[in-house]
């Protein structure tokens, strides 16, 4: 598919990705585009390599030896390549955030957890700091829940709001492209209902990347879905299409299989 | 009928496995009676005999030759003194060296073989720390038989300890902390001073302390560097008379058990009673120092939670 043919801009763009932990490769040949202020959804049988492709983008798989990258992720509008060892993997991920399958807030205050991505930054001034934490606890839809109490400690929070704090978190340093992995698989209906609900208005603003083992799920949120099967990416394409007239006939029996 | 069967079946079974149950159970308890009998009886006795001395007079009184008027004041302000060295130079190296260890260092052979040699340096008997350090600070640094050179001594002692509780505080943190924070554009020393370090404090603080009063009781080493066992003046205060702030650690010294040692040598009765006296005090003085471990761990955690 030809990304420039596409009515959307695109922010990213795997190109021939493989990606290796040691001498088991996870990701054959990955050539994908995300496309900016869109959510991308990852489906795929569990081992496929989702949350292994989702890593790549924010060099996650840096902090453990024997990963190896081959290929390249290019990021717009700058055309950098995410992967090219002379790019700091903390510059990427500065500019991308990530939210975890469980939610892992910092044992610290609920204000201390959303303040940090700026404390790393070397923001000291009060006002900026108090600004934006309270900016991003609202754009997670969490501040009427907390702003009475943003020195408790975040553990304290019900899961789907330690999730929210999380994102939260990962929204303070505006970052240009936001990861989910699976992050409502360990939380309620209602607490994933207000989840899909946030990140449908964070689109306006920030490009998602989503893994989720729930069809409908990425059918209810995503503008673009892709399947993966053993480390291949099989198919991508807008997400009406996959769901409805997938092309290639794993996709459909995977689709099929999970709304049955 | 057949259920009925079956269920006696059961019942038997069980009745059988809960047999060794509670023979371990007896077993087991009678293994610690045994040690904590023992425990309590020496220190009980020691307790008992010295009663008699365990007065205010028996801590600001310097050693003397009539057993009457001795005391044990120049012993636990050396093993203070002491202890302040130790923990000042075996702190900052062993954390660092665990913190090193843990989150730097490459896992490599290289990596291998300094982990071994620090479980194995835990095991390395005292004195022969002590033959080290008469050569190394004694000698060739020109301390002599100082609080400083006995400080360093004691704190090499117990690196290991302090080094090996770093690294199991270290490891007890979930990798989920560690990624959070490097996911949010964090340095390796952003995520060690932020998360790391505060999270392991606790175990931290613990290793330290039990190193710190394993090093109290130490008697080997200290004598092999020469600490005197008589001693009737106190270290120079800092900044009082003319002495400067660290003249104390170049001064001679004792400390609790050489004191004690002293005491159990001698032919007089009375001295015994010193001895059992002094022996009190530091047990007391170990025990206190556990427990602080204990309260502080406590305290500590109850603020962390993942
Ligand atoms: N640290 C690792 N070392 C070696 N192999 C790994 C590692 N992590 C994952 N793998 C392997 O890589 C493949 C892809 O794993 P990955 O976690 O990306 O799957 P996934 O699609 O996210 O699955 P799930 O839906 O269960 O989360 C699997 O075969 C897995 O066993
Ligand atoms: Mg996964």
């Amino acid at each position: 598919m030809n990304p420039n043919q596409h009515p959307y801009p695109v922010k990213a763009e795997a190109r021939k990705l493989n990606f290796f932990y040691g001498l088991v490769q996870a990701l054959k040949a990955i050539d994908m585009p995300l496309y900016e202020r869109q959510v991308t959804a990852l489906i795929g049988p569990s081992g496929c390599g989702k949350s292994t492709f989702l890593r790549c983008f924010n060099r996650m798989h840096d902090l453990y030896p024997g990963n190896r990258y081959e290929g390249e992720i290019v990021f717009h509008p700058d055309n950098t390549n995410l992967l090219s060892t002379e790019v700091d993997p903390i510059e990427v991920r500065m500019r991308i955030g990530m939210v975890f399958q469980k939610p892992n807030p910092f044992p610290k205050s609920i204000f201390e957890n959303v303040a940090y991505g700026l404390r790393v930054r070397g923001e000291r001034n009060r006002r900026v700091l108090d600004d934006k934490v309270e900016q991003s606890l609202k754009d997670a839809a969490l501040w009427n829940e907390v702003k009475d109490r943003l020195k408790d400690m975040a553990f304290n929070l019900s899961g789907g709001q330690q999730q929210r704090l999380c994102i939260a978190r990962a929204l303070a340093t505006d970052p240009e492209l936001l990861l989910f992995d699976e992050p409502t698989s360990a939380l309620d209906p209602i607490a994933t209902a207000s989840i899909e609900e946030l990140m449908h208005d964070l689109k306006k603003r920030v490009t998602i990347l989503i893994v989720t083992h729930n069809m409908q799920q990425a059918a209810r949120i995503s503008d673009h879905t892709a399947y993966m099967y053993l480390g291949d990416l099989i198919e991508f394409g807008k997400t009406d299409e996959i769901f409805i007239k997938p092309r290639d006939k794993r996709t459909e029996d995977y689709i099929t299989g999970r709304l049955s | 009928m057949v259920q009925q069967d079956k269920t006696a079946d059961i019942h038997a079974v069980i009745r059988r496995g809960k047999r060794w149950d509670y023979l371990f159970a007896a077993i087991g308890l009678i293994c610690l009676a045994f040690g904590l009998l023992t425990v309590l009886v020496l220190v009980g006795k020691m307790g008992l005999e010295g009663l008699d001395r365990l007065s205010l007079d028996f801590f600001t009184s310097y050693p003397s030759r009539r057993a009457a008027n001795a005391g044990i004041l120049s012993a636990w302000v050396g093993s203070v003194l002491v202890m302040l060295v130790t923990a000042f130079a075996a702190v900052p190296l062993g954390v660092g060296a665990g913190v090193y260890l843990e989150e730097y260092a490459k896992k490599n052979w290289v990596t291998d073989i300094i982990e071994i040699n620090i479980t194995n340096l835990a095991a390395v008997p005292s004195i022969v720390y002590g033959l080290l350090a008469l050569g190394i600070f004694v000698y060739q640094f020109g301390f002599g038989g100082s609080i400083l050179s006995a400080g360093l001594t004691l704190a090499l002692l117990i690196l290991p300890i302090v080094i090996v509780a770093t690294r199991e505080a270290i490891r007890a943190i979930p990798g989920a902390m560690r990624e959070g924070s490097m996911a949010l554009g964090a340095t390796k020393w952003q995520t060690v001073r932020y998360h790391i370090l505060p999270y392991s404090m606790p175990g931290i603080l613990t290793g330290i302390i039990i190193g710190l009063a394993r090093a109290i009781g130490e008697t080997a080493p200290i004598i092999t560097i020469g600490a005197l066992t008589f001693i009737a003046f106190l270290p120079p205060l800092p900044l009082v008379e003319g002495a400067g702030l660290f003249d104390w650690v170049m001064s001679p010294f004792t400390v609790m058990p050489i004191q004690m040692f002293n005491w159990t040598s001698r032919p007089e009765e009375a001295f015994q009673i010193n001895a059992g006296a002094a022996g009190f005090v530091l047990v007391v003085m170990t025990l206190g120092m556990n427990a602080l471990a204990i309260w502080l761990r406590y305290r500590l955690r109850k603020n962390i939670k993942w």
